[in-house]
């Protein structure tokens, strides 16, 4: 308990002196993070618009892969991003190995199917005749494209959060592909594993608080959007 | 002569390798409403989609303003209206809702404010403007719906068994307002419905769809006292429906003049007003000719020839010809008594009250 509570009070005097160590990483942790979310939401939404509405063949298959890679295992993920990124790898002239988009890479892929498969879900459960009836009031493939998004806003707002928080709780392929290099890749979940390996379990436990409470303030704002909409 | 708005050309409709739909021709012009009927399954669903350019046939065209519709799908969409069964509205407001459509098109503000202003007065829904949605009855939800698309002031409105969800006297209402509003409206209607009573008081010209086909289009009373076949028959029901013009009123007895005979019914009306007479065979009573004077309760008593006598289970149905076709339900043992055959007279007797009239437009196909 003793640790826990050291932690808390140490993650507040991080927080209110103004850490630039902390600031710093945790700034790259939502900046890493909201991109690869980012980039999930726009794979992720398109393809399962295609899949919801197209309902092309083999859709069965391609939603249980996606239900699949929900359960993606980030540490292989990071093994296999990092040795396409590899200087011999099929990817190596990008020189982005170590970088912050290396990262963003990995997170995406980490993220996508979460956001895929949680979105299509959202959409297969509009009423069916809604598309039609979108497109019958005159609205063009993009128009009804973002109305329908509208409609299924509770889904996709949880599959962007549910996408965010894969993605920001995620750490094997964030040091794998990272690095975790002090001031260029180092994020808030690879800072806790090497202040653990180090011993200082305090600094750890402080910054898992911080980390802790980044992910709820940008959850509380999501769900805040999401919970104001749908009372409109 | 009036240019058909839309139709269709030698059209054909597959589902999994099944041919479902299958219409030769079809056209609908200005000011026409169309009441396409036929029952569950019949493909008028799928007729009314390849109309709104919703869905690709797998053979035949669409014409819009008599040309081929090929390209450019969305501005001729934009130019059509459609109402489905379920009003499948989106989750805001009354008031967004009759909006959406023409913020799709990108209409300027004062205007579109003012459309949406003027139908939500039409459809009694002013009142709700600002109401979610999702709190609405399925009267106000299918107003709603219907006011989305007439404030498009679209050129064709298609609508697809809109009152199909809807309790009778919601039903009842919603008839009305369409048949007050329609009348003041340029556009071409097209009313999908597997309801004949919906689709006499609507239409102006009927169509029967059975089994993917339309096997018969005409003017509403044309088809019901002379359907093409067997099966129009056996669908459209074999009631006597005839039409006439209100030549009196009187304190609620309602003179109408059908092919030169006086028909008294029960109700209100105007002078000169064309009517549907409809009358349901059990209603008719055949009376001997020489006894017929001795009827004093009926208002009605018609001379009529007996065409055909055919048994109907329990019943026998008799077609008669009393300046229009009449048909009457009577026992056998009645028939018997009566003596009656084919070419034998008859005096069909029914009272006032057991008349039905509906309002009716007179069919103006343009051709």
């Amino acid at each position: 308990m003793g640790l826990i509570w050291d932690g808390l009070t140490e993650a507040l005097r991080l927080i209110f002196t103004g850490d630039s160590y902390v600031y710093e990483i945790t700034l790259l942790s939502l900046t890493v993070s909201g991109a690869a979310t980012g980039i999930a939401l726009v794979i992720g939404l398109s393809v399962a618009s295609f899949l919801a509405f197209s309902a092309p063949p083999g859709r069965t298959l391609a939603l249980s892969a996606f239900n699949a890679g929900m359960a993606l295992p980030p540490v292989a993920v990071g093994l296999l991003v990092a040795v396409m990124l590899w200087r011999t790898g099929p990817l190596g002239q990008l020189h982005i190995l170590y970088t912050p988009t290396a990262i963003i890479i990995a997170q995406a892929v980490i993220a996508t199917p979460v956001v895929t498969a949680l979105s299509a879900a959202g959409l297969q459960s509009l009423p069916p005749g809604l598309r039609l009836q979108v497109l019958a009031l005159g609205a063009s493939r993009w128009q009804a494209a973002l109305l329908l998004f509208r409609e299924a806003r509770l889904s996709l707002l949880a599959a962007g959060i549910a996408g965010f928080g894969a993605a920001i709780s995620e750490v094997g392929a964030t040091i794998m592909v990272g690095g975790n290099i002090k001031g260029s890749t180092r994020t808030l979940t690879s800072a806790i594993v090497l202040e653990v390996q180090q011993g200082d379990f305090e600094t750890a436990m402080a910054l898992s608080f911080i980390l802790l409470a980044v992910i709820f303030a940008v959850v509380l704002a999501f769900t805040v959007i999401q919970q104001r909409r749908s009372a409109s | 002569m009036t240019e058909a708005i839309l139709g269709l050309r030698d059209v054909v409709v597959e589902r999994a390798g099944r041919q479902i739909l299958e219409v030769d021709s079809l056209d609908v012009y200005p000011r026409d409403v169309l009441a396409v009927v036929g029952p569950n399954g019949a493909g008028k669903s799928t007729l009314l989609r390849v109309m709104a350019l919703l869905e690709r046939p797998a053979q035949g065209q669409v014409l819009f303003d008599g040309q081929p519709v090929r390209h450019h799908l969305l501005a001729y969409r934009r130019r059509m209206a459609v109402v489905f069964q379920e009003p499948l509205l989106l989750d805001t407001t009354v008031e967004a809702n009759v909006r959406s459509g023409l913020s799709l098109r990108g209409v300027a503000r004062p205007e579109r404010d003012r459309r949406v202003r003027l139908w939500l007065e039409r459809f009694g829904i002013a009142g709700l403007a600002g109401r979610s949605v999702r709190t609405l009855s399925g009267g106000e939800a299918q107003r709603t719906s219907l006011a989305r698309a007439l404030v498009l002031e679209p050129q064709v409105l298609l609508l697809d068994e809109p009152f199909a969800a809807l309790d009778a006297p919601t039903r009842q209402e919603l008839i009305d307002d369409l048949d007050r509003l329609l009348p003041e409206l340029e556009m071409a209607t097209v009313f999908v419905t597997h309801d004949r009573a919906e689709a006499l008081r609507l239409g102006d010209r009927l169509a029967v769809l059975l089994g993917g086909r339309i096997r018969q289009i005409g003017a509403p009373g044309a088809i019901f006292a002379a359907p093409a076949d067997e099966e129009v028959a056996a669908f459209v029901g074999t009631e006597t429906i005839a039409r006439g013009r209100i030549r009196s009123v009187d304190s609620g007895l309602v003179t109408v003049d059908v092919a030169g005979r006086d028909v008294e019914a029960a109700g209100a009306g105007e002078p000169g007003a064309d009517v549907l007479v409809c009358l349901r065979p059990e209603d008719i009573v055949l009376v001997p000719p020489d006894e017929a004077a001795k009827m004093t309760s009926a208002r009605n008593r018609l001379p009529a020839v007996v065409r055909r006598v055919v048994p109907a289970g329990a019943h026998v149905r008799v077609e008669l010809d009393a300046g229009f076709a009449i048909v009457a339900l009577i026992t056998k043992q009645s028939l018997e008594d009566l003596n009656l055959a084919p070419g034998s007279r008859a005096v069909v007797s029914f009272k006032a009250v057991a008349v039905h009239l509906i309002p009716h437009r007179p069919a103006s196909p343009p051709s």
